[in-house]
């Protein structure tokens, strides 16, 4: 029997009621940011403030540690990335594809990082790094952060690789090529974007990442994270921290917009297994 | 052209698992061989060996007379065929059938020409700038296919090519591939469970069984005159009945038929079209189990006295009826013994 009614289309209610209280839990503290740091008075009541302007945009800006910090922060995160992909992704290759002794206790070993309370692992590591001489220093940070991306580098490229169709780098042995021509041709543009998005979040991660650039690189190395709790915590200026903290969306953003037109929402899902 | 040769091949995998056990074979010039084999039978395992994608634990594999045993699959002048296609997702159609033809540095326009003419081939003329993804099941094994043939590849190797197709498309690309084969004249090692699919396309069918060959014949042979009682179940529909031979007569529950043999075990092995039903009233050999009407032919089930079952194919399924007794006159048969054909009649 075939019915002529078309099935009603259901407004769901309760999922738009989601999506905004969502939305306005994310973008209301990010829009009293962005406010703040055009203000130059606000004072309550006001729900607006009484004088907009660029003023702590430009004594921000002309601030000579900022400008260290950002030029650090950037050199930081390059670094870290670039050394976890270099060690993480022939590792995450050979998690996929090979099969050795220990491998599944190595495997899990790299949640251990984040399966314990960091702080006190920071402060072990710290320690350490007292005796070698690596607090304060520029490749002390360099390590401890490399230690914060080894999860995303590993796990993520792991299921990227293991998604790869071992038929399809077969087939291109078949027509010819060599091993490493079938993992440049096929295998890393197959895992590419889910790899893109590892990068990506590791050095995004590594931008943000406060802790261990806190301890260990305190007080030689100021990145832009610390350098913000430094000002939030010596000036009772809001809008140096809204500047600052406006300043580092640029990364995130940059990334944000590169993972929308290179990845797509579903390398991101698969990585996790999803 | 091409000569394949496959002698004394065999295949331990690291458990000890035998697949593949001192197998060996010719494939002619232009020839189209189906190995044909239940799954383990360590069929897929042979073809990976050829295209060397498994190295062999001894033996030797040639190319009109050329060893390539141990050669890896990209110095190897075969092409291969994957079960799920295996095309590249990230390129179109083109960039597919072109990337074996870009690794041997052709020129652009030479690759375009054959790319073009290749698609044409399996019917897929202007198709190069679609993407695979946009492209049915059955024309993305097409595009598998042409991908294998563009370089003109001495050897043909298919991995049970049209497994994931459904029945309809199974028949028709089977035709098409036959077709293509014929034209090319390209030698064929094609690895398939279904015995349809062997009986319809090869010039020679190898049954295997545990890594070895059970018979390799022309396909009307393999149907006609199987030559162990494995091969006589495994292709076609086969009544195979266990029992024992005394004083030139076959006895197995009541059912009896002479065969002149030795005294001792034996296998009767009986075709559903060459078994004989009559309707009688009492004291016939079987009983009917089941009747079914396919329009064309009928299938009776029946049943020996210890529930042995027997199929016959009748031209008038409505004369037979649920629990009526039949005589049974089997016209050919072939009997076995330990493995061995031993009589046919």
């Amino acid at each position: 029997m075939t019915t002529l009614a078309q099935p009603r289309l259901r407004i769901d209610w309760l999922g738009i009621a989601f999506a905004i209280l969502l939305s306005a839990a994310i973008i209301l503290p990010l829009l009293v940011v962005a406010t703040w740091a055009f203000t130059e008075v606000w004072r309550y009541p006001n729900v607006i403030p009484q004088q907009f302007g660029l003023r702590f945009w430009g004594a921000t800006l002309n601030r000579s540690d900022v400008w260290s910090a950002l030029t650090l922060s950037l050199q930081l995160s390059t670094v870290v990335t670039l050394l976890s992909a270099a060690i993480c992704l022939p590792a995450a290759y050979a998690f996929a594809r090979l099969s050795f002794p220990g491998r599944s206790i190595l495997f899990f070993s790299f949640l251990a990082g984040h399966a314990f309370p960091k702080f006190g692992l920071l402060i072990a590591i710290a320690a350490i790094f007292l005796q070698l001489n690596l607090i304060g220093t520029f490749w002390g940070v360099v390590l401890i952060q490399l230690v914060g991306t080894l999860l995303f580098m590993i796990w993520i490229p792991v299921a990227a690789f293991q998604g790869v169709d071992r038929r399809m780098e077969e087939a291109a042995r078949d027509v010819g090529a060599s091993p490493l021509r079938v993992f440049w041709s096929i295998t890393l543009p197959q895992a590419g974007p889910t790899i893109a998005a590892a990068v990506l979040l590791s050095f995004v991660g590594t931008f943000y990442e406060t802790e261990g650039a806190w301890l260990i690189g305190a007080p030689g190395i100021r990145t832009m994270p610390v350098l913000m709790i430094s000002f939030i915590n010596n000036q009772m200026v809001v809008q140096y921290g809204a500047v600052l903290s406006l300043i580092l969306w640029v990364p995130s953003f940059i990334a944000l917009m590169f993972a929308r037109r290179v990845i797509g929402g579903g390398a991101f899902a698969r990585g996790f297994g999803g | 052209m091409s000569v394949l040769n496959i002698s004394n091949v065999s295949k331990v995998f690291p458990g000890g698992t035998v697949a593949v056990d001192n197998f060996s074979l010719e494939v002619a010039d232009g020839e189209l061989v189906c190995l044909l084999g239940p799954s383990g039978s360590g069929k897929s395992t042979l073809l990976r060996m050829v295209g060397g994608f498994e190295e062999p634990s001894s033996g030797l594999i040639t190319i009109d007379g050329e060893d390539i045993t141990h050669l890896p699959a990209e110095k190897r002048p075969t092409g291969m065929v994957f079960q799920s296609h295996a095309l590249w997702t990230h390129m179109n159609v083109f960039k597919n059938l072109a990337f074996g033809l870009k690794l041997r540095r052709l020129p652009a326009d030479e690759i375009k020409r054959r790319v073009e003419g290749v698609l044409e081939l399996v019917g897929l003329g202007g198709y190069g700038t679609r993407h695979v993804t946009q492209l049915s099941g059955g024309q993305q094994q097409r595009v598998a296919l042409a991908r294998s043939l563009v370089l003109e590849p001495k050897i043909l190797l298919l991995d049970e090519p049209f497994a994931s197709l459904d029945q309809h498309l199974r028949e028709r690309l089977r035709e098409e591939v036959r077709d293509i084969q014929q034209r090319l004249k390209i030698t064929t090692l094609f690895v398939t469970h279904g015995q349809d699919e062997a009986l319809s396309m090869a010039d020679r069918v190898v049954v295997m069984r545990d890594g070895k060959i059970e018979q390799a014949d022309r396909p009307d042979v393999v149907y006609r005159e199987p030559r162990t009682p494995f091969v006589a179940g495994f292709i076609g529909t086969m009544n195979l009945l266990e029992g024992t031979v005394a004083n030139g007569v076959f006895n197995r529950a009541g059912f009896s038929f002479p065969l002149p043999v030795a005294d001792g075990p034996a296998i009767l092995a009986i075709r559903p079209e060459a078994l004989d039903l009559a309707a009688v009233s009492e004291n016939g050999q079987a009983k009917v189990h089941r009747v079914t009407d396919y329009g064309t032919h009928g299938l009776v089930d029946l049943e020996l006295p210890d529930a042995t079952r027997l199929k016959a194919s009748v031209a008038h399924p409505d004369m037979f009826k649920t629990g009526q007794s039949v005589a049974l006159t089997p016209r050919a048969i072939a009997a076995y013994r330990d493995h061995a054909l031993i009589h046919k009649s």
